[in-house]
């Protein structure tokens, strides 16, 4: 899916995280600032990258701001970031590319 | 056939805001009954969509032992409400809580859309469970109708803010404005053989208050309550819970019932009190109450 403009999803209460996409220069550039990326940098990297290549991002850049979010929530703020970027919200693939 | 869980324990039912990911990764550790994930009123209009994303990862991945998942899905007067069932029933949530319900059309037109969702989404039909809440005065009126208008449904919710103010008056706290409808909801429940469920109580300050309300509408016939505040949930559970008096009480009733129906015996005594064949439903009832509450050990 191809980023269109820039979107965001999330807050940066405890718990959430807040996940920004702007349209790339041909890769994927990841930005991670998180209170616990000593303990979970790599983790929260992987369930990001797993979350774009499922919803076939392969142009982005992504800005993560954690806040010790759960993996699902993580899931979750990619995701509509990356759907609001495309103005899309209804008709989703629930346990299709979102799962 | 009926759903097994239609008719399970659900005391207290407390809301749980869609929109903050701190409120829904771990409710179950306050042991409520239900949680009521909400897409509706908590949830700001321009974070509709977010809420969706963080309930459907949470219904797939989050354990949460037990506790019924109902999920509160926005108004049909709405432009949200059709993927907020979609969602539901992809992520499997037990219940759906159908907001402003005003007549059985209404939950036709949900079960219609839950139906299909259950086929797209290769759910077993009938599988997803609703509910009603009535939140004005033309749901209260309809109320058996409602309770009438679906095997999926488990019972109607009183949603007290709304239907105070369709009535135009506002939550006193003497709870007369609300008599009339939790009477009649209560009544057209019971006749549909439905559950019935109180509305919230919001003032956390007055738990003396919040207790003594507890206590009337199980005095009333309600099977539970609305809550907005895990403080509420050990109140809730602590009045519907059979004390183990009226547990011992209905084991002989039950009991001796039994017995004396066999002797030829129609009417006699249990602890100095007249008991007939009229007072076995409701020791039954204590029984099963006391079972699904977890404390009973007796051999009934």
């Amino acid at each position: 899916m191809e980023v269109k403009k820039a979107a965001m999803a999330g807050t940066l209460e405890s718990s959430d995280a807040q996940v920004t996409v702007e349209p790339g220069n041909g890769k994927i550039e990841l930005s991670i600032e998180s209170s616990v990326i000593h303990q979970f940098g790599k983790q929260i990297k992987a369930t990001i990258l797993e979350t774009l290549n499922r919803l076939d991002v392969t142009d982005a850049k992504v800005t993560v701001v954690d806040k010790g979010a759960l993996d699902c929530t993580l899931k979750a703020r990619v995701e509509c970031a990356v759907y609001r970027s495309n103005d899309i919200t209804e008709n989703l693939p629930w346990g299709g590319v979102i799962k | 056939m009926s759903h097994p869980y239609k008719k399970r324990l659900r005391r207290s039912m407390m809301f749980l805001n869609c929109q903050k990911p701190g409120l829904i990764k771990d409710p179950y550790i306050y042991k409520p009954d239900s949680i009521m994930l909400d897409l509706e009123d908590a949830v700001a209009e321009n974070q509709k969509d977010a809420a969706r994303y963080s309930l459907y990862h949470a219904l797939q991945e989050i354990d949460y032992r037990g506790v019924e998942r109902v999920v509160r899905i926005n108004g049909l007067d709405t432009p949200h409400w059709k993927e907020d069932i979609r969602v539901c029933v992809a992520g499997g949530a037990d219940t759906i809580r159908i907001a402003k319900t005003e007549s059985a059309q209404d939950v036709h037109v949900v079960e219609e859309h839950v139906l299909a969702a259950e086929r797209e989404f290769g759910r077993p039909e009938g599988s997803t469970l609703l509910m009603s809440a009535l939140e004005s005065c033309k749901g209260v009126l309809n109320a058996l109708e409602i309770c009438k208008s679906s095997d999926r449904l488990i019972g109607i919710a009183l949603s007290g803010g709304d239907y105070t103010k369709d009535l135009q008056t506002t939550i006193t706290g003497t709870g007369v404005e609300l008599q009339g409808a939790r009477q009649q909801m209560i009544i057209a429940a019971r006749a549909a053989g439905v559950q019935c469920w109180d509305t919230v109580f919001t003032n956390l300050d007055a738990m003396d208050v919040f207790e003594e309300e507890v206590k009337m509408i199980k005095m009333m016939g309600f099977d539970g309550k609305s809550l907005v505040n895990p403080r509420q949930i050990a109140i809730v559970h602590k009045i519907f819970t059979p004390t183990q008096k009226e547990i011992i009480f209905a084991e002989k009733v039950v009991k001796e019932i039994d017995e004396k129906k066999a002797l030829g015996i129609g009417v006699f005594t249990v602890d100095g009190k007249m008991i007939d064949i009229a007072f076995y439903d409701g020791a039954k009832r204590t029984i099963d109450l006391a079972k699904a509450s977890g404390v009973y050990e007796g051999d009934l």
